[in-house]
């Protein structure tokens, strides 16, 4: 933590009612060049992680993350409740609300000092790209798997650390003992030789008194109480009851009802609004022509649905209307062709043109992948509410902070005018950090003095998408006499992020790996996982293509090309004999294997899959993965088990395709779902490795595909060098 | 405007909503029981499900007319009376079932409607009474287990 100290501070204080308050944020005065920046007030701090020990004794951790079903309030609340010796049974959490305060520093402080692993698209909306939040700290995403590698390590840990030993200090000095002879659990100090025991809360006032630690120590592993522990989630019963409040569910005095349609061709705009049949339909309030999109304002969703429907809307042509998803793949092929040999590098070591010239032969693959689309089951909603000069917005958002911030901006309002009021999310998968909904909510509120409520169709959620973007890629591998792979020559297209993505864990000597690009207007977004899960297919499917060509075993080869890591053999190695790698199975029966690090989390999957049906039928998935260290076992698991499903859906059916620009499928019915009869049998072994913490929710996703594609080659000897997975035998006849 | 009469979760309801408006979201805006909940609008995904005289039923895709006389039970309902938690949503909780949560007032409906029908229920039983619920969280695994343990309680 030595060099969390050169920036960071705690602060603490008491509050009314003699309540202790612990903080950490940045130092003042001690600012990094870049957040400097950001700030626009002399003197301004920030403060992100907050605890608060009550004069009841109740402690409550202010969590800086939006919950959408990773359990990220219990998994904060558990990091720093440990490191405060806390009672697990009166410990309660709030998130904290999108101000400037609760900004997410240790996210920013990991970029600061340029950690490789922060998500790129999370970099982007610091460096103001993708969220223009430049003008202030307006980062309080969750996205990137993030939350319990930064937030929790750099900032409730700290915070619960630093809270107990202002405590033990105060209770030191108020028995008049060293600090030494105290111990602390659930909550209470203890003088074991004089028998004296205290609340915490007794001690609260004295504590707030002194200056806070400047390097409070950490538990070490062998000292966690609730670290490692699977705490039951606190957000659990209220979903299960019906009481927890998602977007969707807010509800406001005179509140109205806004349904939308957006352009089917992306990036375009109305030209005119044909309304004569939707203005006297009942319930409509009015119509309402926005530009980018369409609005009809009703007193029922239901009655603003329908009529936005039979609006006859005229947009402005793009040059996009005669584009279909083949043009969108030979534009990519196209943009490959062009740069030849050299793309964009991404990766050089080594000579690849040197290694071929030597090599036995030359093995050559190209694989695709098509669109994908969120489908969150909440479908998108924002509610808002502009009067008297102030802004409320309320909805499910990834990143509240820069929403506000993006509010602010694009209505000319002061940021202290505008509240964001973050519910839960029912479901992110990285749609949630786009600020598109919530700015049209506010758009449309804005014609109004009372709340207005917008909700997304599923048709308008499935093509209003930041998509996960289709893409290619080229693979060239030179090999020696015994097949082992002397070059790797990779040339993709459509780079985002995270940047190491196309990176391969393997040691090879010889590398290029570079990328072309080709433009269109399907909109870039952050899916599950964002580019790991193209190039965990690609690098996956194409290593496996090579263990085939060495007339070798996925498992063995994969061995061979990982001995110089212990982690990722340790990995591989725990997934395959929980498959049992190496059996034999029963005819139209096929083992498949990949192993993908992504976000710090060393993931490797098998899969056993049967072929003997229309449709490949996934029977089982052994999962090992080493986060490093999981603060929350089950919760973990739960994450690994939905990243896969997740992961499989897409594998199996994910097809989002353009036709004259527009996107074709609409619903559930044209973008079909997993559903549990296709469920496979998920086991998930942990591997505490000790290895610096790593995400839980996307990397989970990468290596299902390629693992699928390799059990289908086993049972079929059928390559399948595109998804969806499902339709494979269709390329067969 | 007409008038529709029903019950939900034992309570007398009168209406005055365009009959052909779907429950779910009479339901939801007037009724305020905003457990149940929107999901795809064509009863594809389960989200929405409702029980309508015990039966598990998609309200998104139900008219407020077929509610005449009916007897509803939604999410809101399932508890007893003096809020002890029904064995499916224990069960939920003891497997931590729910992630995003936003589907799972429909999952427990449909497992609730199972149960009461087939208390012993098989894997191929438990697949054909929740396939019409889908889970983007992919809780699949821990829904069928929760659904056995249920029914051994």
């Amino acid at each position: 933590m030595g060099k969390w100290t050169r920036r960071g501070f705690i602060a603490a204080g008491v509050v009314s009612g003699g309540a202790l308050m612990v903080g950490v944020g940045i130092r003042e005065g001690h600012r990094a060049p870049k957040l400097a920046e950001m700030m626009t007030d002399e003197g301004e701090t920030l403060v992100n992680v907050w605890v608060k020990l009550s004069a009841d004794n109740t402690i409550t951790a202010i969590v800086p993350h939006s919950e959408m079903g990773q359990g990220v309030f219990t998994s904060m609340t558990q990091m720093l409740a440990d490191e405060m010796d806390a009672d697990w049974d009166t410990v309660t959490f709030e998130q904290a609300p999108a101000h400037e305060a609760y900004a997410n520093y240790p996210l920013g402080r990991e970029f600061l000092m340029g950690d490789a692993s922060v998500p790129g698209f999370v970099q982007d909306s610091l460096n103001g790209g993708f969220l223009r939040i430049a003008q202030s700290m307006g980062l309080q995403i969750t996205g990137g798997s993030t939350a319990v590698r930064f937030t929790g390590m750099g900032g409730m840990r700290i915070a619960g650390a630093a809270a107990r030993e202002m405590i033990v200090k105060a209770a030191a000095k108020e028995w008049g003992v060293s600090a030494r002879d105290l111990r602390t659990e659930k909550s209470y100090v203890f003088h074991d030789a004089s028998g004296k025991s205290e609340p915490y809360a007794a001690f609260a006032e004295k504590a707030g008194s002194y200056a806070p630690p400047t390097q409070p120590t950490l538990k070490t592993p062998d000292q966690y109480k609730l670290m490692g522990t699977s705490v039951p989630r606190f957000d659990i019963p209220s979903k299960t009851d019906g009481t927890a409040e998602f977007g969707i569910d807010v509800d406001l005095p005179d509140m109205k009802y806004a349904a939308i349609m957006g352009p089917p061709v992306l990036g375009a705009e109305t030209v005119s609004i044909d309304d004569t049949y939707a203005l006297d339909m009942p319930g409509v309030v009015k119509i309402l022509d926005k530009g980018t999109f369409v609005a009809v304002v009703a007193d029922g969703y239901w009655q603003a649905e329908n009529a936005v429907r039979q609006l006859e809307v005229t947009w402005t042509e793009t040059g996009a209307e005669n584009l279909n998803q083949t043009d969108i793949f030979a534009s990519m092929s196209a943009a490959m062709d062009e740069v030849g040999g050299k793309g964009k590098e991404d990766v050089a070591v080594g000579n690849v043109r040197k290694a071929t010239e030597g090599a036995a032969r030359v093995y050559e693959a190209e694989y695709s992948v098509p669109f994908l689309a969120h489908a969150a089951m909440e479908p998108l909603n924002a509610t808002a509410w502009v009067r008297d000069g102030q802004i409320d917005l309320w909805s499910g958002l990834q990143n509240p902070l820069a929403v506000r911030d993006e509010i602010a901006g694009a209505f000319d309002a002061k940021k202290k005018d505008v509240t964001v009021h973050n519910v839960m999310l029912g479901g992110g998968f990285g749609r949630r950090s786009s600020p598109d909904y919530p700015l049209m909510a506010v758009a449309i509120a804005s014609e109004f003095d009372h709340p207005v409520k917008m909700i997304w169709s599923r048709e308008q959620d499935t093509q209003q998408d930041w998509y996960r973007p289709a893409s290619v890629s080229r693979f060239k591998a030179a090999l020696d006499e015994d097949g082992m792979p002397l070059s790797w020559d990779n040339l993709f297209t459509q780079k985002h992020d995270p940047p190491e993505a196309s990176h391969i864990p393997y040691k090879i000597d010889n590398q290029l790996i570079h990328y072309a690009v080709a433009d269109h207007h399907i909109r870039f977004g952050p899916w599950r996982s964002v580019d790991h899960t193209q190039h965990g297919f690609f690098i996956e499917s194409f290593i496996d293509e090579l263990a085939d060509q060495a007339g070798m075993d996925g498992y063995t080869y994969r061995r061979k090309l990982l001995e110089h890591s212990p982690r990722y053999i340790a990995v591989l190695d725990a997934a395959a004999k929980a498959a049992d790698w190496g059996r034999d199975v029963p005819e139209g029966r096929g083992l498949g294997i990949a192993l993908v690090d992504s976000f710090g989390t060393v993931v490797a999957q098998v899969v056993e899959v049967d072929v003997t049906g229309p449709e490949p039928r996934v029977l089982h998935v052994w999962c090992a993965a080493d986060p490093g260290y999981a603060m929350n076992p089950d919760g973990f698991i739960a994450q690994i088990e939905s990243g896969i499903i997740y992961g499989l859906t897409a594998a199996l059916y994910g097809d989002i395709t353009i036709e004259e620009g527009a996107v074709v499928q609409s619903n559930f019915h044209d973008y079909p779902m997993l559903r549990i009869d296709e469920a496979p049998e998920i086991s998930v072994e942990i591997i505490n490795s000790g290895a610096k913490i790593g995400g839980g929710g996307e990397p989970g996703t990468p290596p299902i595909a390629p693992a699928l594609a390799n059990a289908v080659f086993a049972a079929t000897g059928v390559r399948v060098r595109s998804q969806p997975i499902a339709n494979f035998k269709e390329g067969l006849s | 405007m007409t008038q529709t009469r029903f019950t939900v979760n034992g309570e007398d309801r009168v209406v005055e909503t365009d009959p052909s408006t779907p429950l779910l979201w009479v339901l939801r805006e007037q009724l305020k029981l905003t457990g149940t909940k929107f999901g795809c609008g064509i009863a594809q995904c389960g989200a929405c499900t409702v029980h309508v005289d015990g039966a598990p039923v998609r309200s998104c895709s139900t008219p407020l007319a077929a509610a005449e006389g009916a007897e509803i039970t939604t999410i809101e309902g399932v508890a007893a009376e003096d809020g002890t938690q029904h064995r499916v949503q224990a069960a939920w909780v003891e497997h931590q079932v729910p992630q995003c949560g936003y589907c799972q007032s429909g999952q427990i409906m449909s497992a609730v409607a199972l149960l009461r029908d087939n208390p012993n229920p098989t894997d191929e039983d438990i697949d054909a009474a929740m396939r019409g619920n889908i889970c983007r969280c992919g809780a699949y695994g821990r829904i069928r287990d929760a659904i056995k343990t249920a029914a051994s309680a």
